[in-house]
């Protein structure tokens, strides 16, 4: 087959370039890898390149939450070339070094942790067909990659030197690796529905998307995958008004940047991912394999639209969460953990699991989905029922202490009062 | 299959070029003039005093392990779930009594106190 | 033989930091260096087609007990920045207790040679490797799952690992957190 230079832009259209160009080149050994470096060099740009408008998008939205306009000066109106004057501005600081640092440490966690986060991209199926590559144990993958990405920040708190960076990397250590349980707890229960690891797989499976199906497992999933990516209320690794910034703060210019940006590219990472294990991907109501009466396979254009609103739905749902609700203590953020989540999500593996098989065999999927549903939500009002008899305890106990307190006080100022 | 996985390298090769082209940049742009004041350790006006890296409390150290405990646990778990529509209503009963045995773990923990954070 | 290439110098890779980790002076780095380590015997396990363990092998040992080991060195006094040599007195010992393991592991290799392939044969992605059909492969861990589960294969291991990392996480409490006054 030879190259046409219509029939190529047919297949940009159609999203399905690698096939043709796979169909033009033949089958020579060379063929596969150079697709695949293309792919990855792809995956890694757009990874990189949409920070830049998640950074825009953030501050505009939050600015509105508070009142503000936000950006409005570089770009024209809206401040569309914001970030491209912050990279700009970063570009031209000092990278200051701190003394005493552990160089390789130091120097090692911004690669690292960008790297990570661009890894995690390859098993993402943007469009039916449009994917870095289909594991087999997809989202494995992207936990086992995740959990690297840990690594890293013990790595710049270390490498730093600096009381503060260590202590916010080991905060910020203790937090993520407690809600890792959760995250990959509650990612269970969509391969358990979908019976498979794969991305794509998981995708397809969701005739009925799956948040609808075990709601519970997709709140478990977001609220942790909030505090895996320390955002609000979870941000307590960048505490400024405790440890000044956490695990970044001797870091500067570039290597500032990395830090950054791959917090923006792991937020919308882990909106992506939440779209595609709950909220159906790339499907759109059937749309995603619709082909015109002149044989294009318009479909997959839709597919690809439907799961970028749907991404930055949910990225915009984050920065709705961060422009809205307080941090949370330490303590706190700990015991809601181990001894609310990590429960629960036990308990719904176990229920779920359950369910599944006590259901028959060959029943319709809205039969099955509706069983599921009506279970997590039993199972949710079980937990809430047993947190608010928990809290009624100890508030009750709570106030039995302060009435002691009071009357103590209370003799306390009459002393002074006589004192005096 | 091992050629799903050529992708995989491809990515580990290439995506630390991606740093490194910035941050590359921003060493050959931005000034360098480093003294002894700019490169002391940041803390809030005054010189740090004594070591960073001093002893932690044991508490990270048992957060990290039960976290070792649910890690291999999940890891378990995954076959499992994936190869679900393969296995019968007996494997509920293994499983139920796989993470009961894990939650009795959980339980001594937390009954111990270990999960309060202090 | 691309891959085997590959596979040497990862090979090569995970050695080196290995030796790093018992010979550096400095704690953090010999964790750092075992890190990396782990990360090669990830390589080697999907250079051998076993992507599940790799990413068993990231998330286990890298991603909790790295961690684990990091938290532990700072749990320790004044270990961190210590300049005294990491080798002790009995080299020779150590050195002949790896030489037979290495020996015993020889041996049992040799003993299994009837299973070596006498040639390197077409079509599969490793010269030294036994063929295996790509659907096995695929299917390799759904099957892993199906035999957690069926009572003919490994269940009851699958539920004593179970009971062994509860025996690990009591007995590790027990052993580093402080005891009550009742309890002391």
């Amino acid at each position: 087959m030879s190259f046409s230079f219509l029939e190529f832009l047919k297949s940009l259209v159609e999203l399905t370039t690698g096939t043709y160009l796979r169909q033009v080149w033949g089958d020579a050994p060379w063929v596969d890898p150079t697709l695949d470096v293309i792919g990855a060099l792809l995956v890694a740009t757009f990874g990189l390149l949409i920070v830049l408008v998640l950074i825009w998008l953030e501050r505009k939205v939050i600015a509105r939450f508070q009142d503000r306009i936000g950006p409005n000066r570089v770009g024209g109106k809206y401040g569309l070339l914001q970030p491209v004057a912050d990279a700009l501005k970063l570009l031209t600081k000092e990278i200051i070094t701190p003394a005493g640092a552990d160089l390789w440490a130091y120097n090692l966690a911004p690669f690292l942790i960008v790297v990570t986060v661009l890894m995690m991209w390859a098993v993402m199926p943007f469009a039916p067909g449009m994917i870095g590559v289909d594991l087999n144990i997809g989202l494995f993958y992207v936990l086992a990659i995740s959990s690297v990405s840990v690594v890293t920040i013990l790595l710049a708190g270390w490498g730093s030197n600096n009381k503060y960076a260590l202590l916010g990397a080991f905060r910020a250590v203790a937090q993520m690796v407690s809600y890792e349980v959760p995250m990959i707890l509650s990612l269970l229960i969509p391969i358990l529905l979908a019976r498979s690891m794969s991305t794509v797989d998981i995708v397809e499976a969701q005739a009925v998307p799956f948040i609808i199906v075990v709601p519970l497992s997709a709140l478990i999933f977001f609220i942790s995958s909030l505090a895996e990516m320390g955002r609000t209320p979870f941000d307590l690794l960048e505490a400024e008004s405790e440890i000044v910034a956490g695990f970044h703060i001797e870091y500067s210019g570039m290597k500032f940047a990395m830090f950054m940006l791959a917090e923006y590219a792991s937020a919308l990472f882990m909106s992506g991912l939440f779209v595609i294990v709950f909220l159906g991907g790339y499907r759109f109501f059937g749309l995603e394999t619709y082909v015109t009466s002149g044989g294009f396979a318009l479909g997959n254009l839709i597919g690809l639209v439907a799961f970028f609103i749907k991404m930055f739905v949910m990225f915009s749902v984050l920065v709705w969460i961060r422009g809205t609700l307080p941090r949370f203590r330490i303590d706190q953020m700990m015991d809601f953990n181990w001894k609310f989540l990590v429960p629960l999500s036990l308990a719904l593996i176990l229920v779920v699991a359950l369910v599944d098989k006590a259901l028959p065999v060959g029943v319709s999927a809205w039969t099955q989905a509706g069983v599921h549903l009506v279970s997590n939500v039993l199972v949710g009002a079980v937990a809430l029922e047993i947190l608010r008899w928990r809290g009624r305890k100890q508030r009750e106990a709570q106030e039995g202490r302060q009435e002691g307190l009071e009357s103590v006080g209370v003799e306390a100022t009459v002393a002074e009062a006589v004192a005096h | 299959m091992i050629s799903d996985w050529r992708f995989i390298a491809f990515m580990v090769v290439i995506t630390p070029l991606f740093p490194a082209l910035p941050i590359g940049i921003n060493l050959l742009l931005g000034p360098r003039k480093p003294n002894y004041i700019k490169q002391q350790i940041y803390e809030c006006g005054v010189e740090t005093v004594g070591d960073t890296w001093v002893q932690f409390k044991v508490q990270y150290y048992i957060y990290a392990l039960i976290f070792v405990i649910f890690d291999i646990e999940a890891v378990f778990l995954f076959p499992i779930a994936a190869a679900y529509g393969q296995v019968g209503l007996f494997a509920v009963v293994e499983i139920a009594l796989f993470i009961v045995i894990l939650t009795a773990a959980l339980a001594y923990a937390w009954g111990r106190g270990v999960l309060k954070w202090v | 033989m691309i891959e085997q290439i590959i596979f040497i110098v990862i090979s090569l890779f995970t050695l080196m930091m290995g030796w790093v980790v018992v010979s550096n002076n400095n704690l953090f780095h010999a964790a750092l260096a075992l890190m990396a380590s782990f990360l090669g015997v990830a390589g080697l396990y999907v250079m051998l087609d076993a992507g599940f363990l790799a990413m068993a092998q990231l998330l286990v040992y890298i991603g909790a007990i790295s961690i684990l080991i990091i938290f532990a060195i700072m749990l320790t006094r004044r270990m961190m920045r210590t300049d005294e040599s990491p080798f002790n007195s009995q080299p020779g010992l150590a050195g002949l207790t790896a030489v037979s393991v290495f020996a015993v592991i020889g041996f049992i290799l040799w003993q299994m040679r009837q299973f070596w392939p006498v040639e390197p044969m077409e079509g599969v992605s490793l010269a030294f490797k036994t063929p295996v059909p790509d659907s096995m492969i695929l299917d390799s861990v759904a099957a892993m799952g199906r035999a957690f589960v069926s009572p003919d294969a490994f269940v009851l291991p699958f539920e004593i690992a179970s009971v062994l990392l509860l025996a690990a996480l009591i007995g590790s409490i027990w052993v580093a957190w402080p005891k009550t006054e009742d309890e002391a």
